[in-house]
């Protein structure tokens, strides 16, 4: 049974015609101006065009075409109902859901990295992506995962591909875990260094979420949003307090550290939080870090339009050459590495695979979740992009460009941006550290710090007052590292019951998840896989995310590719070859980027293999480069690099090896006179009692 | 009438703010276990409320980046 499309009215038809024009002349005046800054507006008003138009048009179509969704049929939610994990529940209610646990730090953090090569790659990349790839992945997998009882993306993996191939891609799943984790905590370290004010009011989230712990498991169990509030009151009032701290001579050296000190808390951290009784730190954290993302976003949004900003980076700038000081490499596929979330996800495979199928209640909800959830998160992406476009060009650099390319003064900074083509003198960049309520803004690479002080001149532009931009810088940081320290407790947890389950096929007992002795084995394991990477960064000569972002992106991309593979060779089983480009053409596109990012992190100038040879030489003619200070950190560096080039060619090795089981069962499948896909069978909607 | 529209509203926010933090509705699961498992003891708020908050935790890393 296949629903037929409506046809449209012909009011329907004047409308969405004046929605195209509008939206073209927009993004017209995006692209096309030059010389002149423009308003963000422009670019705001082009996207929702793009996004409205994509959602009604293309998304229609996947809907009714390509998945062929159905009304009449009976969602695993009503099949399976059981009051706990699979409820029909109300559409807006699983879009809520949907849309806060997609929406992280990584839609606000690429985008940021990426306008030094000017706003428009980024803008047309995350409008363009997120319509014909990021969506569509999203999109696809919960409408497949919908036709099979909700099943989980490695699941599906292996009833359509094979065992193999299941393994190969879990496996995967499981690296790129320890890399996203790593690469957040990065995040956090480099938002935190030598900032006492940040660290304090970040480190007053412990015992805030412990107080709120106790509340909701003996005072008032289960009054979510009672403590949250309280929670939100006392987060406040620790960043107000935090100015207090950060002035005081004997108080903020407590709470000065270096990048590698910060690392260690972290680790130290991660273990402790992870074998803690969930009800007791992670969860009410996980509670105010949500609500926080939501009302934050809402916030920016809010900032956007009422400052209505002019963008102050150039559209294009020089560094598309590949010469850039944030990340290194060409447009070409350094653009499509560097902003994944926003434009294209592998991770959200297995969120869509997740606990939203099992909520949906009816099919034809899945087009307003699916594609619609990841249109706002494209959104989210846009406005992480406007605010670091509408800073001033020379302040950006100074944030985001690593210190053994500016230098570590004020002055040294100013000459070498200016020399770039962006004017900025040494008062203009102590200003805006004094502004913030900070001692440098130098070389705070990692989107959060740069994200925070675009919000915070937007917010205080709608909300003026002295000492206002420093509260706001300070909040913005804070929102920042919550939600990230929460993911990764949560990925911690999660890795350890991974390894959990790898152990006990070596020696059942370590399976035991209630077991002292396995939990606190598979945690310091977890803990080691990501701390390793993060300790890399801290030490790492570029100032580590140019290090380790690429790898990030690399491995998310992997990660898409393969979800949009799976979804490539269903719709070939499903027998509906004419659709096959619909995901096989950004499953194609991730696959070239992946393997090409990958090349020339392996090979050439920009490589990890370059980078390690480089120290080798210096070290056989006893020079010492910096950041090593000796002979044994100059072998660490070398060895990091070592790692990073097995890591980049493991996730080559995976994406080339899936390629190739997806290419057998496209073939087997192409060939096949009727439907081989593991669909679960028809039941009408009206025939199950609710 | 705006009244009963407000409440509505409300308990959809209320429902959305709940779910994001893995806490499904407890009406909702009290209506199934009377329909379906009348034979089952309806457990507290408080009880359904420290089941749901182990089970978000125990695995599928059910958030993104």
């Amino acid at each position: 049974m296949q629903a037929v499309m409506p046809k449209p009215s012909p009011a329907s038809k004047i409308l969405w015609v004046a929605i195209a024009i509008v939206g073209a002349f927009c993004l017209g005046v995006v692209a096309l101006r030059r010389g002149e800054p423009i308003n963000a507006i422009w670019l705001v008003a082009a996207s929702i065009a793009i996004f409205v138009i994509g959602y009604r048009f293309y998304g229609k179509f996947i809907e009714h075409s390509v998945l062929r969704l159905d009304a009449t049929r009976a969602p695993p939610s009503v099949l399976r109902n059981d009051g706990l994990d699979y409820v029909p529940t109300d559409k807006w209610v699983v879009f809520g859901h949907h849309f806060a646990a997609i929406a992280g730090a990584g839609p606000l953090v690429g985008p940021v990295l990426a306008a030094q090569m000017g706003y428009l790659p980024g803008t047309l990349w995350i409008l363009f992506g997120v319509v014909f790839a990021g969506a569509v992945q999203d999109f696809m997998i919960l409408g497949l995962s919908l036709r099979r009882d909700g099943r989980s993306l490695g699941h599906m993996l292996r009833e359509e591909l094979g065992p193999l191939p299941g393994i190969v891609a879990m496996i995967g799943v499981l690296v790129l875990m320890m890399i996203v984790l790593a690469v957040l905590a990065l995040v956090v370290v480099k938002a935190l260094t030598h900032s006492p004010w940040g660290t304090f009011t970040v480190a007053c989230t412990i015992p805030i979420a412990l107080l709120m712990g106790v509340y909701l498991r003996w005072l008032r169990p289960g009054r979510i949003l009672e403590v949250s509030i309280i929670g939100l009151v006392l987060l406040l009032a620790s960043i107000a307090l935090g100015k207090n701290v950060a002035d005081s001579a004997t108080l903020a050296p407590l709470f000065d550290f270096d990048a590698k000190a910060l690392a260690w808390w972290l680790i130290g951290y991660g273990f402790c939080a992870s074998v803690l009784p969930v009800w007791l730190l992670l969860a009410p954290r996980d509670y105010l870090s949500t609500f926080l993302k939501i009302g934050t976003i809402a916030l920016l949004a809010l900032a956007i339009f009422l400052a209505a900003p002019m963008l102050q980076m150039p559209a294009v700038t020089r560094f598309i050459d590949g010469t850039g000081p944030v990340f290194a490499g060409n447009l070409f596929p350094f653009l499509f590495i560097t902003i994944a979330c926003g434009a294209v996800s592998g991770w959200h495979s297995i969120i869509a695979s997740g606990t939203t199928p099992k909520l949906l209640a009816n099919e034809s909800q899945a087009r307003l979740v699916g594609y619609g959830g990841m249109l706002m998160e494209a959104f989210v992406a846009i406005m992480a992009l406007i605010a670091a476009a509408s800073l001033h060009p020379g302040v950006y650099f100074a944030m985001n460009a690593p210190g053994a390319i500016i230098g570590t003064t004020v002055q040294d900074a100013a000459t070498t941006i200016s020399q770039w083509g962006f004017v900025v003198t040494p008062d203009e960049l102590i200003r805006t550290a004094r502004d913030i309520g900070e001692g440098s803004i130098l070389s705070r690479a990692g989107g959060a710090p740069t994200l925070a002080v675009g919000m915070a001149q937007l917010l205080h532009n709608v909300i003026p007052g002295a000492s206002m931009m420093a509260f706001w810088y300070h909040y913005a940081i804070l929102f920042e590292a919550l939600f990230i320290l929460t993911t990764v407790d949560a990925g911690t947890r999660v890795g350890r019951f991974m390894i959990q389950e790898i152990a006990g096929l070596i020696h059942t007992p370590l399976q035991e998840t209630s077991s002292w002795a396995g939990n606190l084995l598979a945690t310091a394991i977890c803990v080691a896989l990501w701390g390793y990477f993060l300790y890399q960064g801290a030490v790492d000569p570029l100032g580590g995310i140019n290090t380790l972002w690429p790898l990030f992106g690399i491995a998310n991309q992997m990660l898409a590719a393969i979800a949009l593979m799976l979804a490539t060779v269903v719709v070939v089983k499903l027998k509906r070859e004419r659709y096959v480009l619909v995901p096989g053409v950004p499953a194609l596109w991730l696959i070239t980027c992946t393997l090409t990012a990958g090349y020339e992190k392996l090979v050439g100038p920009i490589s990890f293999t370059a980078a390690a040879n480089k120290y080798a030489q210096a070290m056989e003619q006893g020079q010492l480069l910096a950041p090593a200070k000796n002979a044994a950190e100059m072998r660490q560096i070398i060895t990091n690099n070592y790692v990073d080039m097995a890591l980049t060619g493991l996730f080559m090795a995976l994406i080339v090896v899936m390629v190739l089981f997806c290419l057998r069962a496209l073939l087997r499948a192409w060939r096949s006179s009727h439907p081989t896909a593991h669909e679960e069978p028809y039941v009408a909607l009206g025939s199950v009692a609710s | 009438m705006i009244g009963a529209a407000l409440r509505a509203l409300r308990k959809r926010a209320v429902q959305t703010a709940r779910l994001c933090c893995g806490v499904p509705d407890y009406d909702v699961y009290v209506a199934h276990l009377r329909t379906h498992h009348p034979d089952r003891r309806v457990p507290s708020y408080a009880e359904f409320f420290r089941e749901r908050q182990e089970a978000r935790y125990k695995g599928g890393g059910g958030r993104c980046c």
